[in-house]
């Protein structure tokens, strides 16, 4: 390829170093969101509904303030009553008015755990005993959890002022449907009509939790001054610092939020649900004031992703060619507008070519915590529901699942159900990698099942700021405003020292605050390696340039005479034959007299993510006695651009495929009749442990994204679109019967074992 | 609500805390001796981030109230490294990017640490089933289960050397 050879091979990317931030965290010391306190804090906690829907009709503090060591208690009438308002800057848009109405309950309280009060006490004792004492009276009101009850006409209505957005004749009367979203492309009916083979089914999912290890935690103060400072664990430190300010009618300059280390986010940490509390708090009581949540608060008030209720029908001719497509897709919003019904409509036939479809999508509230983006949020769901069909479709045509994915499969060229046209996608390369694996070849035993589902993300760019920084031996400090979830450290330091010439070792990367340096957009969407990367990228090649106008003046040569190469700068003209390369380090050290320190910042609105794919390929074995079921086999590949630290994109691969297995087999949100949460432990909501699971055998695919310095594309978020799908269609093979209800736990896979028995 | 005096053994030195009704182990270790390396992730026994040793017995210290441990011997993963060097477990999670967020470390480390101590060569299966009380949700458990084979095999290869 012409490519590599006007290319300099790289040294860097793509080993394996390890991680700059690994001591710190393989040793305890690496502090996250609880791991920080400030002098005189105090303990926050808060007050959170027992009612799935209730009006809030007074809330009486009197006796819980006389408790001793109670400084502080505070309502919703403490913070600003907002109006409603879009605001960008978290993984999706978000309207101010609901998440203010999130962190704290005004004259409703929406779902089990909604915020009502909070106080600050000098111990954990006095907080719960005031927690205890403070009477709100409530109004019971009927309540409402899954979607398709909610979209009812005689449904408890969550808000008077909704009415549904994206309907050709405008809402006439309020409803708990948010929004519809509709894509059509050419005549999807009649070419129903005309198609030889067609599948259709209903599918369903549960509401699941990201389930990071580390449950939300904050220390806020709020100087005599009005400046106030936040340390807390989020995928964001400017999103906090945005939210903050709005919330509690701030000046942004007013607030300094300092990222700590992050226990796990998934999308789950991209929204402030205590730091404006604790703010308030500290307004309120002179003290900085912390807050942990518990495991049951996390399950409770934070999170989850939807349920959903879809609809799929798909028709082809006899070849295989698809030819129509119908996908309805109903999600649960939460207690407030905003599911990720938008992307999953956008993303259901990404990877399908067909010339004939309709998508609808229905944004619906619910008496439920308000979502919160999970990891390509939406996109899981629907290619449950699209890949189980395409699985149906093959049986039906009596085709190879690869085969009929590869033969609608799009292409370079291709116009994608949502838009734009692809260019430089590894898609049919990625297919490709798993028709051709040892795995898909190999025999399955007996009671054993095998399934293939394919899934899209976007991946996205967007605002990201880096600097990078030459200390006077030549070593270099990269500061970025990226909260470091899965190794981006590494992947920082990596690209920094590739483009600079310098064994990475002698890169330090660190996450700077908010008053540090300059904005980025939160960590998520799979953006980091690709858009910061891009910035810090710049930046290293800023230090660069700067480095050659020096020396070009030290040898009295022009700039063009001097070449960056393996980390120094080197003479190519041929008047001065003398010259002696010299090294970073040489040039740092004599910086005061060629122009003073060395560094630069780069911000920029990175353009050009690459779209990612992924094929999942899975085998399971079924107990017939109890309908247990384990998988056995896993092999995930991915087009990934450029692994630019490949053990971490294996890592992001086989992370995501584990939470997708939890997805398929256990895990779900369970109500009561009064709506409240049944299992908000990890006891009950089971998530995948060591013993659940086989090694996960991923195969990188490297088609490279030329918007990129290395090529790389988003990875994070890919991985957890196919397994949802992969893991019911081996479920289908094994036991010869579909269930199109997740999660496919014991009970359910017995019933099914046992109906098809009779 | 008076407190309780507590003396115990922490990473082999004499520590000294005082104990509120309620407090656990885990909250004495991260909030009256600031070692805050225990995380905790449930504080019900169900994740195994509070993971530490406690005369020799692996335990949720979220399960364990602080008055519980005087006279005894706390081993915490702040313990883990002993002069400046990194244990070969934990070398070994480094060199297979066996973390990600790193939330889950310290407490898999100390179980891993106790498998090794308990049964200096387990099968990948028995490494499964052993560390199926820490909750990471970030790997897959894929590299964890790598790099405690492999730090198994290096210690293995140390004791006969
Ligand atoms: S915090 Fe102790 S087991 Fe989870
Ligand atoms: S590395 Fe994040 S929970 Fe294990």
């Amino acid at each position: 390829m012409s490519e590599t050879l006007d290319k300099p091979a790289l040294n860097i990317v793509g080993t394996r170093p390890i991680r700059p931030d690994g001591a710190d965290k393989v040793t305890g010391r690496a502090a996250y969101g609880a791991d920080h306190s400030m002098p005189g804090q105090l303990v926050g906690k808060i007050l959170r509904s027992p009612h799935a829907h209730a009006r809030i009709v007074s809330i009486d503090t009197s006796k819980a303030r006389a408790v001793p060591g109670v400084k502080a208690i505070i309502t919703a009438s403490d913070f600003p009553d907002l109006a409603s308002e879009v605001l960008e800057g978290g993984e999706q848009a978000s309207n101010l008015r609901d998440l203010s109405l999130n962190v704290m309950a005004r004259d409703k309280a929406l779902y089990h755990g909604h915020a009502v009060a909070a106080v600050a006490a000098a111990s954990s004792e006095a907080a719960d005993e005031a927690l205890a004492r403070i009477k709100v009276t409530y109004e019971v009101l009927p309540h409402v959890l899954d979607v398709e009850p909610a979209m009812a006409a005689d449904a408890p209505l969550l808000h008077a002022h909704l009415f549904t957005e994206g309907l050709e004749a405008k809402a006439t009367a309020p409803s708990n449907i948010a929004k519809r979203h509709r894509n059509v492309r050419g005549d999807p009916e009649g070419a129903f009509a005309a198609a030889e083979v067609t599948v259709e089914g209903r599918y369903t999912t549960q509401a699941v939790h990201q389930g990071y290890i580390e449950p939300h935690a904050t220390v806020a103060a709020w100087a005599e001054d009005g400046r106030c400072e936040v340390w807390s664990s989020s995928q964001g430190q400017f999103m906090v610092r945005t939210y903050c300010a709005r919330i509690l009618g701030i000046e942004i300059s007013d607030i300094r939020v300092t990222p700590a280390e992050i226990g796990g986010g998934f999308g789950g940490k991209t929204t402030v649900y205590l730091e404006p509390v604790a703010l308030a708090l500290s307004r309120a009581s002179g003290h900085p004031v912390k807050i942990v949540m518990s495991r049951e608060d996390v399950f409770r008030a934070t999170g989850p992703t939807s349920g959903s209720v879809m609809h799929v029908k798909l028709g082809a001719s006899a070849d295989g060619t698809i030819t129509s497509a119908h996908v309805d897709l109903k999600f649960q919003a939460g207690a407030f507008p905003g599911s990720p019904v938008g992307a999953a409509c956008m993303t259901a036939l990404a990877c399908y070519d067909i010339a004939n479809f309709s998508i609808v999508g229905w944004d619906v509230v619910t008496n439920t915590p308000k979502v919160a983006a999970y990891r390509a949020p939406g996109a899981p769901i629907a290619a449950f529901a699209v890949e189980s069909a395409m699985d149906e479709l093959a049986r039906k045509l009596g085709m190879d699942p690869i085969a009929l994915r590869e033969k609608n499969a799009v292409r370079n060229g291709t116009k994608a159900a949502y838009g734009p046209t692809f260019q430089n996608i590894g898609y049919l390369e990625t297919l490709a990698a798993i028709r051709d694996s040892e795995h898909y070849k190999s025999p399955l035993g007996p009671n054993q099942g095998r399934g293939v589902a394919v899934g899209f993300w976007f991946n996205v760019g967007g605002e990201s700021t880096a600097a990078v920084n030459i200390g006077e031996d030549g070593s270099a400090v990269v500061v970025t405003g990226n909260p470091d979830i899965g190794g981006s450290r590494a992947s920082m330091a990596m690209m920094a020292a590739e483009t600079l010439g310098v064994p990475v070792d002698r890169v330090r990367p660190i996450i700077g605050d908010t008053a540090s340096i300059g904005y980025s957009m939160l960590t998520g969407g799979s953006r980091t390696t690709f858009a910061t990367g891009m910035a810090v990228v710049q930046a290293a090649e800023k230090v660069i340039l700067d480095l050659r106008q020096r020396t070009a003046k030290l040898w009295d040569v022009s700039l063009d005479h001097v070449v960056w190469r393996m980390g120094q700068a080197e003479c190519t003209d041929p008047a001065k034959p003398d010259k002696k390369p010299m090294t970073l380090a040489a040039l740092a050290a004599q910086s005061a007299r060629t122009g003073g320190p060395i560094s630069a910042q780069v911000s920029l609105n990175a353009q050009g993510a690459g779209p990612g794919f992924g094929v999942h390929l899975c085998d399971l074995e079924v107990d017939p006695e109890t309908g247990h079921v384990t998988v056995v086999r896993y092999t995930a590949a991915q087009d990934v651009g450029k692994a630019i630290h490949p053990a971490y994109v294996e890592g992001q691969i086989q992370g995501g495929v584990a939470q997708g297995v939890g997805w398929a087999l256990n895990e779900a949100y369970i109500f009561d009749r009064q709506g409240l949460m049944e299992n908000p432990g990890f006891l009950d909501y089971r998530m995948p442990v060591a013993s659940d699971l086989p090694m996960l055998d991923t195969i990188m695919v490297e088609v490279p994204n030329p918007a990129h310095p290395f090529g790389a594309k988003g990875v994070g978020e890919v991985p957890i679109v196919p397994p949802l799908a992969a893991v019911a269609n081996a479920l289908r093979g094994a036991i010869g019967v579909r269930i199109p209800h997740l999660p496919l736990s014991p009970p359910v896979v017995l019933e099914a074992l046992d109906s098809k028995a009779e | 609500m008076s407190k309780t005096h507590v003396t115990t053994t922490v990473n082999g030195d004499t520590a000294e805390f005082l104990a509120s009704p309620g407090m656990t182990l885990l909250d004495a270790l991260r909030d009256e001796l600031g070692l805050t390396g225990a995380k905790e992730g449930c504080g019900s026994g169900d994740c195994g981030a509070c993971s530490v040793m406690l005369d020799g017995r692996l335990v949720c210290s979220c399960l364990v109230l602080a008055p519980e441990v005087e006279g005894r011997r706390v081993e915490t993963i702040e313990g883990m490294a002993q002069g400046g060097q990194l244990h070969p477990l934990q070398q070994k999670f480094l060199e297979h990017a066996a973390l990600q967020c790193g939330f889950c470390t310290p407490g898999l480390l100390v179980a891993s640490k106790a498998l090794l101590d308990a049964n200096p060569d387990p099968t990948e299966t028995e490494a499964r089933y052993w560390l199926a009380g820490n909750l990471c949700r970030c790997t897959g458990y894929d590299k964890i289960i790598r790099a405690v084979m492999d730090a198994a095999a290096e210690l293995r290869q140390e004791r006969t050397a």
